[in-house]
């Protein structure tokens, strides 16, 4: 029998909280990270985005330690895992995995090109950086997989715990809001002109946003906060920008997990989805969702409160689902406010208490690909 | 887990404007840059995909590789489970410096949807899953250098927990005119044993 793998340790710094516990008294309360910026270093025209604030991240980051020659992104994944690295008391030894999820990494080095800069841009070298910071003795592995490196990695861990390489994953997941993003999901004309709306008739396209998040993978039910069932990744082989109409790689990711974890998808209490608000991306969920007879189970999308933070989104809603689960509260999606996919599906417009048992987490991206995590309450 | 062995079925590697499959030279042309013998070599194989032309060179190096190892077996009919596992070592770092450029000059402004894209080192893992209709597990990670431990350990646990019934892994590494393709399929049946040590020879050679 394979290695049964747990969440145990859990921490996220977003523009609405530096731990886990304001995030989640923050969603209670509707409050979102989403504002209007005019900041023409970012982009010319004012925009809606989720950003940290510096002056608070840089007083933050000042507790943890008198350096200063980290980056933004450097200090927002050094802020993520710190907390949790003291607490966690595990020793990082050869049997300690450290996985970094990412899609643009230092991306803002390229903004002043040099070979220094250069360097910094590396994903492997961000990842060396913050590996050092906290002396981790194994090679660090980085996931970028576009939009599912979040949950993605969260599936590697749980992939490499169970065939015995190690004992222990620390995650960090992190991106940040630059003008290379910005300009890109523009140039796509994928951007919402208004805080974006999740599954909404209305929506038109995404908000993006910057955060970071962090877990502790482990092999040990000791502190568990929640059991990894199941998991899958699979690509549409349809489009590299744009999600397959039929939904056929999610629907396939979720289902490889419900093989997996052998459970039936009518046992699932709650969906935290990708919900980008970007048309396609909503009505292939949506399609999906239905093709797995989930169009009863609660949804919701987070992007109404953080953006897209990219590689970080994955890691971070599910660390906010796990929050669920343990208090057993479904969160509203915020945004929503009429559906607006062509195939039903529950999205929830209030919170509500429920006895969550089964948790799915799914996110789909550029490139086709789809990532799912199923989990399970500890009872 | 449980040992069972691995096997490695073909191998490709493409450097030096040179094509080797499972140990021969089946492409070789004079000192050029990567566009011109891509192309050239796209044009040897007679490879009839179009699109082939609008990829970046990350994704034209990948699809080079997965298209002499997985000819056989492509036909799109039948469905065929066969993971990608990719990685390297910038990412796509290339593009990324192009996409750059085309946005630092506020009077020289133009970012285009079509390089954007590409700033992602996935998107040829969904290249070659189109081509061949590999509707399976994709994963693309980043090491400093190639990490055949792994490589070979994630490998084998897709193929022991029933996520995929072959793997294609690739070490498709690409940026500013230096490229290396290091490309092998691994499946539960073979000759050749799929370890580090064979791995790593099969690499550096």
């Amino acid at each position: 029998m394979l290695q049964e793998v747990y969440i145990t340790e859990t921490n996220c710094i977003t523009p609405i909280g530096f731990d886990v516990a304001t995030n989640v008294k923050n969603i209670g309360n509707a409050v979102s990270g989403i504002q209007l910026h005019h900041n023409t270093l970012l982009m010319k025209t004012p925009f809606y985005a989720s950003i940290i604030n510096n002056d608070e991240l840089d007083l933050a980051f000042a507790k943890v330690t008198p350096a200063s020659n980290y980056s933004r992104l450097e200090k927002m994944m050094i802020l993520a895992l710190d907390p949790i690295i003291k607490k966690a008391k595990v020793v990082l030894n050869e049997r300690t995995a450290f996985i970094l999820s990412t899609t643009k990494g230092n991306i803002t080095a390229l903004e002043k090109p040099s070979e220094n800069n250069i360097k910094q841009a590396y994903l492997h070298q961000l990842a060396k950086t913050i590996a050092d910071f906290f002396e981790f003795k194994t090679e660090p592995i980085v996931v970028s997989n576009a939009c599912v490196s979040g949950v993605m990695a969260v599936s590697v861990a749980k992939r490499l715990i169970q065939s015995g390489a190690y004992d222990n994953a620390f995650v960090v997941a992190g991106d940040e809001v630059s003008e290379f993003v910005l300009s890109g999901f523009n140039s796509f004309q994928a951007m919402s002109d208004l805080p974006c709306k999740p599954y909404s008739k209305n929506r038109t396209g995404v908000t993006l946003g910057e955060a970071t998040a962090a877990v502790l993978v482990s092999s040990s039910i000791e502190n568990a906060k929640i059991k990894i069932i199941g998991d899958g990744s699979i690509n549409d082989a349809n489009h590299i920008s744009g999600p397959s109409r039929t939904g056929e790689g999610l629907f396939r990711s979720i289902e490889s997990a419900l093989v997996e974890a052998k459970i039936n998808a009518n046992q699932i209490d709650y969906i935290s989805a990708h919900g980008t608000a970007t048309p396609f991306n909503d009505e292939m969920e949506a399609i999906a969702l239905n093709r797995l007879g989930l169009e009863n189970v609660p949804v919701n999308s987070l992007k109404g409160f953080y953006g897209h933070t990219l590689g970080a989104s994955g890691l971070l809603e599910t660390v906010i689902g796990i929050q669920s689960v343990l208090e057993n509260k479904l969160f509203v999606s915020l945004g929503f406010d009429e559906l607006g996919v062509s195939q039903s599906i529950n999205v929830i417009e209030k919170n509500t208490a429920k006895n969550i048992h089964y948790f799915l987490k799914t996110a789909s991206g550029f490139g086709g690909c789809n990532s799912a995590v199923l989990f399970e309450k500890i009872k | 887990m449980a040992a069972n062995k691995t096997y490695i079925q073909s191998f490709c590697t493409i450097q030096n404007n040179e094509i080797i499959l499972n140990g021969e030279s089946v492409f070789k042309i004079d000192s050029t840059v990567f566009s011109d013998f891509s192309k050239k070599a796209y044009q040897n194989f007679e490879i009839n995909y179009p699109k082939f032309f609008k990829m970046d060179n990350l994704s034209k190096l990948a699809f080079l590789g997965a298209e002499l190892l997985l000819k056989s077996n492509s036909d799109s009919s039948e469905e065929n489970n066969t993971a990608l596992v990719f990685a390297n070592a910038s990412s796509s770092l290339d593009t990324d410096v192009k996409y750059q450029n085309s946005i630092s000059d506020s009077d020289n402004y133009y970012p285009s949807p079509a390089v954007f894209v590409y700033t992602l080192p996935n998107i040829c893992m969904g290249e070659i899953s189109i081509r061949h209709q590999l509707k399976s597990e994709n994963s693309f990670f980043i090491f400093a250098d190639f990490n055949p431990i792994f490589m070979e350990n994630y490998t084998n646990l897709l193929l022991e927990t029933k996520k995929a019934d072959n793997v294609l892994c690739g070490w498709v590494e690409y940026y500013n005119e230096e490229y290396k393709g290091f490309l092998y399929l691994v499946s539960k049946e073979g000759d050749f044993v799929h370890n580090e040590e064979r791995l790593k020879k099969l690499y550096t050679k």
